[in-house]
């Protein structure tokens, strides 16, 4: 076996073209990903508009919302492109010049204020978008999505608090201010029911208002004790869930990662598929199968020794292609342990597949073409995301691609190079189960051969 | 013929092969042949395309089994020598030697590569790629691979096809040479002058069946007369396989 493979490694030395596309591929591929991602993802530039009047404070609550900090958090993440009027928005977004244009209306405001008053009315913000690039369109679609949702929860966050200083002023009396207006003092439920019992231990036992007197202290007792429990309950919807934010890998946007995972592992795809399955058909093409099978090598040691061969030759050409981003991006160096058995079961994945292929073909030619054909597609595939097809046909390819080394390979990558990816354990696992099934297949079909 | 019987020098035969059957599917390769080759000798077996030959050879190799029949090997080894050079063409002659002696196992990787590459006489040309040889010495290298184990009885599947007369020559110089040296040579061979020219015996396949085994001398008698023009071997061949039906 020993020998075999370094036979294939020498064969491979003197194939000029092979070896040149075995280095020169992954190191192309670093390059330009590490290129593209150092680059940072293009802020997607979107026309702002902002139509409220530059003095109007925005205060909830007696507090000063921070309108002017909002838009230069908003401004981070988008390159903000300020227009002059609705007009010239609608017209950057429909030349192409921004993406989209992000709107605040003149009453903007005005209606955030009613929010904490007695007569609320939503706050609408307008959004146009260009939808002629839709993966772009939906990008910034997203970002302004969630800008609002975080403002959103800001503002009911300050609304709850508003709700819940009049409720206490209600229960405990206090000052209160509406608007602006003067200040006028509130008796408060609690104070109430303890002035109507002083007010009670003065009557006379067989006063006539007595019974009366004893309702509105029942009534202000129940009411001051539930309105308590209001006060909890009104802060609890105001945060439905509470989010138990942690930051684990730096800075390291989790996008990075997944396209350092995709690069590495189309670069294990191609690299092993075409070497596995072009040395299998090699040793037809040279006749030398029969030769080696005859009593020499058994068939299952030769699929082995090939086998071991891509996982070999995939390990060293990924961790140079890991390398070579290395110098772009920042890699997570720590978690270099994990690495190492992702691509050895990632290899081994592709390698045996490249053996079933391999032994399916008669000629290195045919099975280089039987391997671009499978491999593309279903890399293809795999990378569908979900929610942009039907689905029931999303679970389909979701089958299909359970079947080939390329999912499994990439959850392995993703979760070993960034801890928020998938569990790297499973998919290891499956990537084994993988290597069992094509090499069963291509143990048959080289039964074939001889 | 069907199993010819055993020959009188049949405890010093180096192969011997019985009712030996092949089918592939309904297609019977290979009906009921059987024969035997002494230390040596030099047999060819010869029949026209498609007659079995190949199929014959692979199952004495060892690469097929057969639906029925047996082998005997009281020698041990046989070298197989597919026809087209089984070798690695990236590789160097003196490297193609040395992978299959270590894959052989052979005790003595380095004297046993020289000893090949003195015997096929390209020494000079061992650090050559294989592929860059021409078809006669890929050939030579060919056949040295199958030698390596050092077998009792060396296989030789179509030998010289695609060589041109001088190759020839020089390759079957090496073969008889070999056969002097005690190792039994079974070659195929749709080339009928050659098989009369080389073999010392003759075994006759057509559409799976033997149908002779002698010398050439005995395949000439066994044959209806021709004319003066065509007294030649092939011809003679050509009609004692017409009279067969074949
Ligand atoms: N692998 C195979 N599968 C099916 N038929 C085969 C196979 N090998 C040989 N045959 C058939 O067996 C017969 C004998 O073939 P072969 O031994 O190659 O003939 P020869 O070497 O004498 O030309 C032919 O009819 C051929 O078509
Ligand atoms: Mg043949």
């Amino acid at each position: 076996m020993r020998w075999l493979l370094l036979k294939d490694l020498q064969i491979m030395r003197r194939s000029p073209l092979l070896t040149v596309l075995l280095i020169a591929y992954p190191i192309v591929i670093a390059v330009l990903i590490g290129f593209a991602l150092s680059r940072g993802p293009d802020k997607p530039r979107v026309a702002f508009l902002n139509e409220v009047p530059p003095d109007s404070p925005l205060s909830v609550g007696g507090e000063d919302f921070d309108l002017a900090g909002a838009r230069s958090e908003l401004c981070e993440r988008i390159e903000c492109v300020p227009v002059s009027s609705e007009e010239e928005a609608r017209q950057k977004v429909e030349s192409g010049d921004v993406l989209g244009a992000l709107i605040l209306p003149a009453d903007l405001i005005d209606k955030l204020q009613t929010l904490a008053g007695l007569d609320p009315e939503s706050p609408t913000v307008k959004i146009l978008v260009n939808e002629e690039d839709p993966i772009k369109a939906g990008l910034v679609d997203d970002r302004i999505s969630a800008l609002l949702a975080a403002a959103n929860l800001r503002i009911s966050q300050e609304v709850s608090d508003v709700s819940t200083s009049y409720l206490n002023i209600l229960l405990n009396g206090g000052d209160f201010s509406f608007l602006g207006d003067d200040g006028f003092n509130v008796l408060g439920l609690r104070k109430s029911e303890q002035i109507l019992r002083g007010v009670r231990r003065q009557l006379p036992p067989d006063s006539p208002d007595l019974d009366a007197l004893d309702s509105v202290i029942r009534f202000s007792h129940l009411a001051s004790e539930n309105l308590g429990v209001a006060g909890q309950l009104l802060s609890s919807v105001s945060q439905p869930i509470k989010v138990d934010k942690e930051v684990v890998s730096g800075d390291t946007p989790s996008l990075d990662t997944f396209a350092i995972a995709v690069a590495a592992t189309i670069t294990l795809m191609f690299v092993t598929v075409l070497l596995v399955a072009g040395s299998l058909a090699l040793e037809r093409e040279e006749n030398a199968f029969a030769r080696l099978t005859r009593s020499l090598v058994s068939k299952s040691a030769l699929l082995c020794e090939k086998i071991l061969l891509g996982v070999v030759v995939s390990l060293v050409v990924t961790l140079l292609m890991l390398a070579g981003l290395g110098l772009f991006v920042d890699l997570d160096w720590g978690r270099f342990g994990l690495w190492i058995p992702a691509i050895l079961a990632g290899g081994a994945g592709f390698a045996a597949f490249g053996a079933a292929i391999g032994g399916a073909a008669k000629e290195v030619r045919a099975a280089s073409l039987l391997a671009f054909m499978i491999s593309l597609p279903v890399a293809f595939l795999s990378l569908i995301p979900s929610g942009t097809v039907a689905p029931g046909l999303y679970d389909a390819i979701g089958v299909v691609t359970a079947l080939f080394p390329f999912d499994p390979a990439l959850r392995a990558l993703t979760g070993a190079l960034d801890a928020g990816g998938p569990a790297i354990g499973i998919a290891i696992v499956h990537l084994v189960i993988l290597v069992v099934a094509y090499g069963a297949l291509a143990r048959l079909a080289v039964r074939r051969f001889a | 013929m069907t199993a010819s019987p055993p020959a009188p020098e049949a405890p010093a035969a180096a192969i011997e092969a019985r009712g030996l059957t092949k089918r592939f599917g309904d297609r019977v390769a290979l009906a009921d042949v059987g024969f035997a080759a002494a230390p040596g000798e030099l047999l060819a077996v010869i029949g026209p395309n498609g007659a079995g030959k190949t199929t014959l050879l692979s199952l004495l190799a060892g690469i097929r089994e057969p639906d029925a029949g047996e082998i005997h090997l009281p020698r041990g080894e046989v070298g197989f020598v597919p026809q087209q050079a089984a070798l690695y063409r990236r590789l160097t002659v003196a490297e193609n030697l040395r992978l299959f002696a270590r894959l052989e196992r052979v005790d003595d990787v380095e004297g046993t590569v020289e000893r090949m590459l003195g015997q096929t006489g390209l020494g000079e040309r061992r650090d050559d790629q294989a592929g860059t040889l021409s078809g006669g010495n890929q050939q030579r290298i060919n056949i040295a691979i199958g030698l390596l184990s050092s077998p009792a009885v060396l296989l030789l599947d179509e030998p010289s096809t695609g060589l041109d007369p001088r190759q020839r020559g020089r390759l079957w110089e090496f073969v008889l040479a070999l056969a002097g040296r005690g190792t039994t040579v079974i070659f195929t061979t749709h080339d009928i002058s050659e098989a009369e020219r080389y073999a010392e015996r003759v075994l006759v396949l057509a559409d799976g069946q033997g149908l002779f085994d002698g010398t050439i001398g005995e395949l000439h008698a066994a044959a209806p007369a021709g004319g003066a023009e065509s007294s030649d071997f092939e011809s003679a061949f050509v009609r004692f396989l017409a009279e067969r039906g074949h």
